[in-house]
């Protein structure tokens, strides 16, 4: 008789259980950050052109010397790109190197926002089609990733550098010496 | 009237979190392959992969320029011979099975491949108690 009245009970409880599941998941805000599978191996074939007509580019190759960096991808239609323009001039005068991928960019753009929010950017290489970031496992602007001096990623940071994030950025670089 | 007011300027001063470049859709993202096996092909893998800034559709139904630039990557390794499985192996090796509709087989997705066995089973061993109490009392 249990075993009757549990299985007759069963499906109301069920039921109940995927209505909790169903609303908890609609108020729950969905904020999935999608992060790179490629963090700890070696950095993926690459070679962009030129942002800028006389100024080095990016490759994969050039990341693999030249000790570690950080390789911001950015663009110049991007608003909080600008927003971590004095971070990165931050870590840049603590004598970080920073070599930038601009995705979806146009040579005249690029030179207006550095013009307006600064420039520390070492190189820059420009990511037309944004295959370079797919390839790289990144899913938006801005994205930050620590490569070490053997061209391996060792770290991503999503979103725009925040002030607190500046002093566990440079120990990240000097880690991947 | 003072809420209304402060709407107006929330929206007003608002800028879209996801801004769009000024650089036109990539080649390929909204033209078709001239080959219609190639294009029938390259769209069945696109209804397949999750749009990465839009999170909740695929990358064949998003307007987001990341969208069709994945559409066009689609469609230039199709067109270069690549398999549908390899490109999708190729993008989960990077934004892990997450970027697929068609989840692989792992420890995590079992329940996925399981659940329906089991439900069935369940469902079919209670039907069975049902059938033989009904047998007895005729």
């Amino acid at each position: 008789m249990g075993m009757r009245r549990v299985i007759l009970w069963a499906p109301l409880a069920l039921f109940a259980l995927f209505g909790l599941l169903f609303t908890t998941g609609l108020l729950k805000p969905s904020s999935s950050t999608i992060r790179s599978h490629l963090v700890g191996q070696k950095l993926p074939d690459f070679n962009l052109p030129a942002a800028q007509a006389g100024r080095p580019s990016v490759s994969s190759a050039a990341l693999e010397q030249g000790g570690p960096r950080l390789l911001n991808i950015f663009a110049s239609w991007c608003v909080p790109c600008a927003a971590e323009a004095p971070q990165l001039a931050q870590l840049r005068d603590a004598g970080v190197r920073i070599d930038a991928i601009a995705i979806r960019d146009r040579p005249d753009d690029i030179a207006g926002f550095l013009k307006r929010y600064g420039d520390p950017y070492a190189a820059i290489g420009a990511d037309k089609d944004s295959s370079v970031q797919l390839a790289l496992g990144s899913s938006g602007v801005p994205e930050t990733f620590v490569i070490d001096g053997k061209g391996v990623i060792r770290h991503q940071h999503i979103g725009d550098i925040r002030p607190e994030d500046v002093p566990s950025l440079i120990s990240a670089v000097q880690a991947a010496r | 009237m003072r809420g209304h007011a402060f709407f107006a300027l929330a929206v007003a001063v608002a800028s879209p979190a996801l801004a769009d470049s000024l650089m036109p859709a990539a080649e390929l993202a909204d033209t078709a392959l001239p080959d219609p096996v190639q294009e029938a092909k390259a769209k069945d893998l696109m209804y397949s992969l999750r749009c990465l800034v839009c999170q909740g559709q695929s990358i064949a139904d998003s307007n987001a320029e990341l969208a069709g630039d994945m559409r066009a990557m689609v469609r230039r390794r199709i067109q270069a011979g690549e398999t549908p499985n390899a490109i999708r192996d190729w993008l989960v090796a990077r934004y892990g099975a997450w970027v697929t509709y068609d989840p692989p087989l792992e420890p995590v997705t079992w329940p996925l491949w399981a659940a329906p066995i089991l439900l069935v089973g369940a469902g079919a061993w209670l039907a069975r108690g049902r059938f033989k109490r009904r047998g007895r009392a005729a």
